[in-house]
């Protein structure tokens, strides 16, 4: 049995009066790819943020690699890519390689653009095949681009696991689909470990292979594909939130 | 000018300051710029001047004080920074506030501490427009510190910066310490503005920070590009802005921020006759 990277255990989450995360449970194993989604307001983004030790945890455990997320130090093994990334400044005069380059942030100072850091950027854009934009500016990419970029600096640590958060927001859908089969070479050619997530059910359950439904607490764990086979009412219930599939044919 | 400055000792240290200035101002600019903080300066520099404004009325009270105007200058604006980053905590939705109360405050303490001292005298005119012939030896000595401090503490924090610069969340999701960055750039950005303002004055202490970052933005490719333009652009401005308002017996500040400025405009120029102006700004 592979063994779990994440272990949330009967998180709970209020911000002010309200509750955001009731009694939220689940594991991320090694190597897999799982998609957690959710209405908005479902509380994805806060037990994302409580995983990556950037909101403190209020009830319950979370340990990373085995280790309380509030002892939690070795921050290379786990990497982010935001839904904000690509809200940055474009006229931010930075190259695609120094974007990368910040993903190696905590180790380096101003000339130590050293070989080997380079030869890691490099391995980052190659990758998401985006080597040859690597002296670009980042404002001068496309959306899909830069998400790759984004991807590429997450990278750039060799982390273990990957989070994204609503990575395809404003990605234009030929994209998305090139996205998400950047993700399946990641995950298994490269083993890394996926969190994705979205609130675009119908794409994630033909991605991911563990789907975990969020709406303050967890309405169902398991098999993408058994939750493909369930009633609208069904998955609605298990969604937490009324729900219109779009499906997307492919 | 050469033999002048072999000669007078006061207009040699303000040669040796404006090169050091003319370094570390738009060293940190270029992050100041990026961080869309671009009005911190002005905030600090007034923070500035009632510091120098209090050492005035402190050294007209009691002739004995061991720090000079100068050294309160210093201390306001570390203090100045501090209050600023502790109003952008307060105010998360609205961190530009800051800096707004912390000018107004700046300039309502220098108004107090100038009448208290006297007024408008030659002194404080010089802290406002710059001069040519104002550093003394230990002015000197702690702008030089100071200047050392600067570079070595953006050497190591420089990947930091970036990363916190361009990305917030990322980068404190990558462990780096947000808060503690913050407020070592924040203490820096006000050592190099009261540093400055004996060359360019308060009013101005801005502009040596911010316009050869604006000028290097369209012409750099990377960040570290527009680093090193912008020193050079600001080293260019410093220099001839000194000379020529030592010939032209103007204070400095008008002379290096209207050559700052002529720098600017002449590359805007070149680059809209080239056709390739698109870097900084216009895709933001």
């Amino acid at each position: 049995m592979a063994k779990p990277l994440v272990t949330v255990r009967n998180v709970f989450h209020r911000y002010d009066q309200h509750d955001v995360l009731e009694n939220v449970s689940f594991d991320v194993d090694e190597g897999s790819f799982v998609g957690l989604v959710g209405p908005n307001g479902s509380g994805k983004t806060t037990i994302i943020k409580l995983i990556l030790g950037i909101e403190k945890l209020q009830e319950g455990s979370i340990e990373i690699f085995g280790k309380p997320v509030q002892q939690f130090k070795n921050r290379g093994h786990i990497s982010f890519v935001s839904q904000k990334a690509n809200s940055f400044n474009r006229g931010f005069p930075a190259t695609a390689r120094e974007v990368v380059g910040m993903g190696l942030s905590d180790k380096t100072t101003f000339f130590q653009s050293s070989k080997k850091n380079d030869k890691r950027i490099i391995k980052a854009l190659t990758h998401v095949n985006m080597q040859e934009f690597a002296d670009r500016n980042i404002g001068d990419l496309s959306g899909g681009q830069q998400q790759r970029i984004f991807i590429a600096r997450a990278l750039v640590s060799q982390p273990e696991l990957l989070i994204l958060d609503e990575p395809t927001v404003g990605i234009d859908t030929d994209n998305v689909q090139q996205f998400y089969q950047l993700l399946s070479k990641l995950n298994k050619e490269l083993g890394i470990t996926l969190l994705l997530v979205s609130h675009d059910i119908g794409t994630i359950t033909t991605q991911v292979n563990d789907l975990l439904c969020l709406n303050k607490t967890i309405h169902y764990h398991g098999d993408p594909g058994e939750f493909e086979q369930l009633s609208n009412e069904e998955r609605s219930r298990f969604y937490g939130h009324d729900l219109h599939v779009i499906t997307h044919d492919h | 000018m050469i033999e002048a400055i072999l000669n007078y000792e006061l207009l040699r240290n303000t040669f040796i300051t404006g090169l050091l200035v003319g370094l570390i101002a738009p060293l940190l600019g270029a992050f100041i710029v990026v961080r869309r903080q671009a009005l911190i300066a002005d905030g600090l520099s007034h923070v500035t001047l009632a510091g120098i404004a209090f050492g005035m009325f402190l050294q007209k009270q009691s002739p004995v004080v061991m720090l000079t105007p100068f050294h309160f200058g210093m201390i306001f604006s570390v203090a100045g920074a501090i209050v600023i980053e502790k109003l952008r905590s307060v105010y998360q939705g609205f961190q530009e506030i800051a800096i707004p109360i912390i000018h107004s405050l700046g300039v309502g303490l220098a108004i107090i501490f100038i009448a208290l001292a006297n007024g408008i005298n030659t002194d404080i005119f010089t802290y406002l427009f710059g001069s040519v012939a104002a550093i003394s030896r230990k002015d000197l000595i702690l702008i030089s510190i100071t200047a050392v401090v600067v570079v070595i503490f953006v050497f190591i924090l420089y990947k930091k910066l970036l990363a916190l610069s361009f990305d917030e969340e990322f980068a404190r999701v990558s462990g780096i310490r947000a808060r503690t960055v913050h407020y070592v750039f924040v203490i820096l950005v006000a050592l190099v503005i009261a540093a400055s303002i004996r060359i360019v004055g308060v009013l101005l202490v801005s502009a040596l920070m911010t316009l050869p970052v604006a000028t290097s933005m369209r012409v750099a490719k990377s960040f570290k590009q527009t680093i090193w333009y912008s020193i050079l652009y600001g080293e260019a401005a410093v220099i001839i802005g000194l000379v020529s308002g030592y010939y032209l017996e103007i204070p400095p500040g008008g002379t290096i921020v209207m050559t700052a400025s002529i720098l600017l405009g002449l590359t805007l120029l070149v680059k809209k006759i080239n056709g390739s102006g698109k870097r900084g700004g216009e895709r933001s």
